[in-house]
């Protein structure tokens, strides 16, 4: 049987040089994943976490490799900057490390953080277990070729004990170029034990692009730590951005996430979380708001563990226009994890005729005195209500903006960091269609 | 001159038709009843005239200071002065009703040319419309209606009404599933805001609001007609003979 010719994308992304590292172990493992990219190929609508995203339009393209420009790019800095947030950043434009957008003077005691490309030139050592991690799902190509392509990223570690109170910036700016570019990134964080650290992700652009960029990133929460993470993901309306988040867990560990999905054309994020140790807690919150034709699926997996841990989820989806929405919600209680604690709620919001949102919560488990709550729901916005504030005086537009906007509340409701929770908040309103 | 004049209105609701040449005419100052059997048509009547989906008219007209009211979209009455005290008001979970009210005020503000109020300005206006009402701020903190009693609900709609300061005020059953002190308080709410330039129209099924808040006029609505009209009186006789006379249920 002869094989079917490569796709583009496939071609294009196995063209792109490994990054050179000069660490035989790390070489090794970019090669390896490099080939298993190159056997797996890409993932299907036959497989089902890839069910409701199809890659065939992407598989058609084209990304050039390594942006020769990426250290002078202009980039305008009012895009990196959120209110009320003035602590470390690290920024990267089209997947380079860029030091002048970059503020990490005066790092406060307790944090590392760097630039993974300058993590290696150093002792590479503490960095192998989280960077050998091999990617060996079915669908995982896009983690096997940011293994094997991502030449920079993300160290961050907060020392046990060491409570990080300024929130740290992690920046990544697809900036406009000749050509389509693809990028990989790659972030390993680590909090010690008991330590704490607030955590804002941005994706933003800067001017249009349609590039592809990967990120993967590997967080640790020692015994008792405590993260709060927020994503913002604001990147260019043609870009393509495919995410994996993968979190674990020890004791008493906790981490809060909330999410905000408004860019890009084809995004796709996978939250894994695993809750190892016992009295492990995880919060998840997010909203994904697709309008345009903008496609963005959010795969989230959950694995209780252990004794007593617990994980509620709250989602929300609103797509308006011919745009689609996908949500999975994926939620184990492994044998042994007696006592566990798993909440999930996702509703969606079809504010157009030709929206879509499929949404899969799934609720497997293995153990005893769990107690569990999922739901999903697709709607529209209730027209008793919109009658009402129109009734009142309220302009159509308003009244479903305001509506709207109550809907996605419950996923900002418990962020702490106010000025951040107000800005988020107007990102979504400026978000919604006019009509 | 009349604020507004209804002539010879059909409407009809899911293909049915409910109002079926409906006349009446209403001045600034006056406060009108319209009475009626369940399914005469009474909620269909304060529906059109605020613009609700689904309520189709087929022949009439509805004219409110000289303006074709149904022309306009629900949004555009509310800025005209027109107010609908809701049946059944809705819950709306998520939106402050402080929030809402300032943004629906500020929104017919806008559509009247006139200055928006800031937080300020806002919260002065309903602390004095708080006062004359007589209930709690506790209530404002809340979503919308959310949880709140059925009397809860009646009294922020008189309270809403207090500080949208319509011309013409529409109660659409304002007084149902009200115990006695929570009906007391409502028509006293309405009375407060009689005035010799606004009107209201109260749509209901009893005689008891009547008490609290004397109508200047009372109609009869049976089967999408106004059939009889009269004085304070005649809702007395409603009470006492019922509406057995007026075709009661023909459009039930």
């Amino acid at each position: 049987m002869s094989q079917p010719a490569m796709p583009p994308l496939l071609a294009s992304l196995l063209d792109a040089p490994l990054p050179p590292s000069g660490i035989d172990w790390l070489d090794q493992v970019r090669r390896e994943q490099r080939a298993a990219f190159a056997a797996g190929g890409l993932p299907d609508t036959r497989m089902e976490a890839w069910k409701y995203t199809a890659l065939r339009a992407l598989a058609q393209r084209r990304f050039a490799s390594g942006d020769a420009a990426a250290q002078t790019h202009a980039v305008d800095t009012a895009a990196l900057v959120l209110p009320g947030i003035a602590g470390p950043r690290l920024v990267f434009v089209n997947g380079a490390f860029r030091a002048d957008l970059s503020r990490l003077d005066a790092l406060p005691t307790g944090l590392v953080l760097q630039p993974l490309s300058q993590a290696l030139q150093g002792d590479a050592e503490p960095l192998r277990f989280a960077l050998s991690r091999q990617a060996r799902e079915p669908g995982d190509a896009f983690a096997r070729i940011n293994a094997a392509s991502a030449g920079d990223g993300v160290v961050l570690r907060v020392a046990a004990g060491a409570k990080i109170t300024a929130p740290v910036q992690l920046v990544f700016v697809g900036a406009a170029a000749a050509v389509d570019l693809a990028w990989h990134a790659r972030s390993v964080i680590e909090l010690g034990e008991g330590a704490e650290l607030s955590l804002i992700e941005q994706h933003v652009a800067s001017g249009e692009q349609m590039h592809l960029a990967t990120l993967v990133s590997a967080i640790e929460l020692r015994e008792g730590a405590r993260l709060h993470a927020t994503v913002l993901q604001h990147a260019a309306i043609g870009a393509s951005l495919i995410r994996r988040s993968q979190l674990r867990l020890q004791a008493r560990a906790h981490a809060t996430v909330h999410v905000l999905e408004l860019g890009g054309a084809l995004v796709r994020h996978d939250l894994q979380a695993e809750l190892v140790g016992d009295g492990a807690r995880l919060d998840t919150r997010g909203v994904f708001m697709p309008h345009g034709r903008q496609h963005v699926d959010t795969q989230l997996a959950i694995r209780h563990q252990a004794l007593n841990t617990a994980s509620s989820s709250i989602w929300r989806g609103v797509a308006s226009d011919r745009a689609r929405g996908v949500f999975r919600g994926a939620i184990v209680v492994a044998p042994g994890a007696d006592g566990s604690d798993a909440s999930l709620s996702n509703k969606n919001l079809l504010l157009s005729p030709g929206a879509e949102i499929d949404t899969k919560p799934e609720l497997e488990i293995h153990a005893d005195e769990v107690k569990a709550a999922h739901g999903a729901t697709v709607g529209q916005l209730d027209e008793r209500a919109l009658f009402y504030l129109r009734s009142r005086g309220l302009p159509l537009a308003e009244a479903r903006a305001l509506l709207t906007a109550a809907f996605c509340r419950a996923v900002l409701d418990d962020l702490p960091n106010e000025p951040l929770r107000d800005h988020l908040a107007t990102l979504l309103l400026a978000q919604l269609p006019d009509t | 001159m009349s604020m507004l004049t209804i002539d010879n209105l059909h409407a009809r609701v899911a293909g049915k038709e409910i109002l079926k040449g409906l006349s009446l005419s209403v001045s600034a100052g006056e406060v009108h009843a319209i009475m009626g059997p369940n399914g005469a048509g009474k909620s269909t009547l304060g529906n059109v005239l605020c613009g609700r989906d689904g309520y189709e008219v087929t022949a009439g007209t509805v004219t409110y200071n000289g303006i074709d009211l149904l022309a306009l979209e629900p949004e555009a009455r509310a800025a005209a002065g027109v107010f609908l005290a809701f049946q059944y008001p809705v819950e709306i979970p998520g939106v402050n009703n402080t929030y809402f009210l300032r943004a629906a005020l500020n929104a017919q503000r806008k559509a009247r040319g006139e200055q928006q109020l800031d937080s300020m300005q806002f919260l002065k206006l309903v602390r004095e419309k708080l006062k004359v009402m007589q209930i709690s701020d506790e209530l404002l903190h809340r979503a919308v209606n959310e949880g709140f009693s059925g009397g809860e609900k009646k009294r922020n709609e008189i309270f809403q009404m207090a500080v949208l300061e319509p011309q013409l005020a529409i109660l659409d059953e304002t007084d149902s599933g009200l115990d006695i002190d929570a009906l007391k308080q409502v028509a006293q709410g309405v009375n407060a805001l009689r005035s010799p330039a606004r009107a209201f129209l109260m749509i209901t099924h009893y005689q008891r609001l009547l008490d609290y808040v004397v109508p200047d006029v009372v109609h009869v609505l049976a089967d999408g007609r106004i059939v009889e009209s009269g004085d304070k009186s005649l809702a007395l006789k409603l009470e006492a003979q019922g509406y057995a006379g007026h075709a009661a249920g023909a459009a039930a």
